[in-house]
């Protein structure tokens, strides 16, 4: 019996190949969609390889949203699973003094990712059963000085995957939001993180096959995140204005 | 303890702006070498990320993957579909890279010779940045010399290896019981047609127990010889619980008398188990992966590994010097391993037709002079050292035992890579 077909959105990011690679180790055949399919050949190549499942690749550019439709409509198959995996981290400083870096990192974390969610969402209601993964951030969860252009934009994106599956529920397709907390990745190369507080790409990837097969709705890679999350939107204005985070 | 600053390059071009800035570096693996042969203080550059699997013919068995990729992975995703590593040494936690590097050999030796015999050709990136590709039939040395070359020649960067079919995911061992030295080496040489051949050797009787072993003959099992249950799914075996040591064992667990009491145990339980049983691929080829971090019985301050190869005519006397040696120091190795090599035709590999033997002991100011003495007795009769175990010897002890030294370095000078690709091991023994 052939697993469910899995569309990976932003396939070239660590945390999108090991979710390609966990699914497709438990069986699935993905459709991989990135920008920059030349670089995916070898993903695809190696997939295919090492778990015998077959593999497809799509150009797909989350910013050109006028292209979501037609990139839906000419994939092979309709997926059952989507994962959208597409984010930028861009600079805060940049960001601060370039309002076009801002709007790259403010299209790319939300508008992209909704759009692209959107056309699926609305294929997947038609067809009555399906399931949304939307990868956003505990950045998203309140605004700080060090990175609140891609917080904003992430809290937006955690909102519209929260209405999405206030939509869906009754619809028999299930949205799955991620909020990983810190991640071992490119994105994150150079940070000086907490070794104990950050989880591996392969980490995220098995909590999101584990979330997809439990219907789970909001899925904090490390439990301790949602309370730590907890504690940070429970501290009072007046204090969290003044506080270095 | 070294501290080293490590590069993570993800693409090619990445890599070659590494190779072309750093003023000298050296490739790195998973880190399953035992001492400091891919370390490089100033840049050590871990390849684990170029870790895919890029084509495969079922006709030939031939794959081709990037260094990186896993012999673990290997099987993983081949096993299932009846191939198997044609070359593996004792863990799978090994990459493609290192496996080169160090031209390591398995329990088949004997028969297939080191992982050489199974690699068609390699992908190698030079001080240029240029990747040549080299194969066993180039008239350079490149391929003589990256097959055991430590990484030295340059960045290992693909490889092309041909695979082994089988038939089952089991193996069928045969344990035959040694009660001294001359009894398991007229096993080995009884059974040089087994495919796979090895011994465990009880490094503290003497006298007449000297050298007492458990060699055990494999072969890859057929459907014939497996049972019902198994023959529904031969490739499939079952899950095993990963063990790990979760603490350093203190100092005392490890000792003359708990070795010896563990080391007669265990050679009796085998002298039972005589004969033939059917073991999976897993437990066969690497028992010690099964415990994560056993390398911690050993304590905090770690261990030292020994192991030298003595040509066929001189490894009797040989051998009998080193156990002696051992016997006498009371230092207990708890893992000691004997294996018959067959002929072996390379430029800088460790085997050669003879008698290896593996060791490994807790560090201790008595262990290191013992070590020294049987540097000495390997190098009295005309034996060789394994780089991917060394850590201590000395450039001295290297060029006595090994003439083939001075055309390695000539190839490095020529090139200019003395300078620039060198590991804290190549420069302890001025490679």
């Amino acid at each position: 019996m052939t697993k469910p077909l899995v569309l990976i959105l932003g396939a070239g990011s660590d945390i999108a190949k090991a979710v390609a690679h966990h699914f497709a180790a438990l069986g699935h055949p993905l459709q991989l969609a990135a920008r920059n399919t030349a670089a995916l050949q070898a993903d695809q190549t190696d997939i295919a390889l090492r778990y015998g499942v077959g593999v497809t690749v799509h150009a797909f550019d989350a910013l050109a949203i006028q292209t979501h439709e037609s990139f839906v409509t000419a994939l092979p198959d309709l997926p059952e699973i989507a994962v959208c995996a597409v984010g930028l981290m861009g600079q805060q400083a940049e960001n601060e003094r370039d309002i076009q870096a801002a709007c790259r990192v403010m299209r790319t974390n939300f508008e992209g990712p909704a759009s692209i969610l959107a056309v699926l969402a609305n294929r997947f209601e038609a067809r009555g059963n399906g399931t949304l993964v939307g990868i956003s951030s505990v950045a998203g969860e309140r605004g700080r000085a060090t990175n609140y252009v891609y917080g904003a934009a992430k809290a937006g994106f955690t909102a519209f995957l929260s209405g999405l599956r206030n939509r869906l529920a009754k619809r028999g397709v299930h949205v799955v939001t991620v909020l990983p907390g810190f991640v071992a990745t490119q994105m994150t190369v150079g940070m000086n993180l907490p070794a104990k507080l950050t989880a591996q790409p392969q980490d995220v990837a098995r909590a999101i096959a584990r979330a997809v097969e439990r219907k789970t709705n909001i899925l904090y890679v490390y439990p301790i995140w949602r309370l730590i999350m907890g504690i940070i939107r429970n501290i009072p204005e007046q204090v969290f204005k003044r506080m270095v985070l | 303890m070294l501290a080293a600053r490590t590069l993570q390059p993800r693409s090619v071009d990445a890599l070659r702006d590494i190779v072309l800035c750093e003023p000298d570096m050296i490739a790195r693996g998973n880190g399953r070498a035992y001492g400091d042969s891919a370390v490089n203080t100033a840049a050590t550059i871990d390849m684990r990320r170029f870790n895919r699997m890029l084509a495969f013919d079922p006709a030939t068995g031939q794959l081709v993957a990037e260094a990186g990729v896993l012999l673990g992975d290997i099987i993983a995703a081949f096993l299932p579909r009846g191939w198997f590593p044609m070359v593996t040494p004792g863990t799978k936690f090994v990459t493609l890279g290192g496996a080169i590097a160090a031209d390591v050999h398995g329990k088949n030796h004997h028969k297939d010779g080191s992982f050489r015999a199974c690699v068609d050709w390699i992908d190698v990136m030079g001080l240029d940045g240029d990747i040549r590709r080299c194969t066993p039939n180039d008239p350079t040395p490149l391929f003589d010399h990256t097959l055991g070359g430590m990484g030295l020649t340059g960045i290992i960067l693909r490889a092309a290896l041909r695979l082994r079919p089988v038939q089952s995911a089991w193996m069928r061992q045969t344990t035959i019981p040694a009660p001294n030295l001359k009894a398991a080496m007229a096993a080995f040489e009884t059974a040089q047609d087994a495919t796979y051949s090895v011994a465990w050797i009880d490094c503290l009787p003497t006298g007449s127990h000297l050298g007492r072993s458990l060699v055990m003959l494999a072969e890859h099992a057929t459907p014939s010889d497996l049972s019902p249950d198994q023959k529904l799914d031969p490739f499939q075996i079952n899950p095993k619980r990963k063990l790990s040591v979760p603490l350093d064992f203190p100092a005392f667990c490890l000792n003359r008398l708990t070795v010896r009491a563990f080391n007669a145990l265990y050679y009796r339980a085998g002298a039972q188990k005589s004969g033939e049983q059917l073991v999976d691929w897993d437990s066969y080829f690497y028992p010690l992966d099964a415990i994560l971090g056993w390398n911690r019985i050993y304590g905090s301050k770690g261990f030292v590994q020994f192991q030298c190869v003595l040509p066929l005519n001189r490894a009797d006397s040989g051998l009998s010097a080193l156990l002696n040696a051992i016997a006498k120091a009371g230092s207990p190795s708890f893992l000691s391993v004997l294996k018959r090599f067959g002929p072996q035709n390379s430029a800088f590999s460790f085997p050669m037709e003879g008698y290896t033997l593996a060791l490994d002991f807790a560090v201790t100011p008595q262990t290191l002079a013992l070590l020294d003495r049987l540097d000495q007795i390997t190098l009295d009769h005309g034996g060789r050292f394994y780089l991917a175990k060394d850590s201590r010897m000395t450039a001295d002890t290297l060029r006595a035992s090994d003439r083939r030294v001075g055309d390695f370095t000539a190839h490095r000078d020529s090139l200019g890579l003395q300078s620039r690709f060198k590991s804290a091991q190549s420069e302890r023994l001025a490679l």
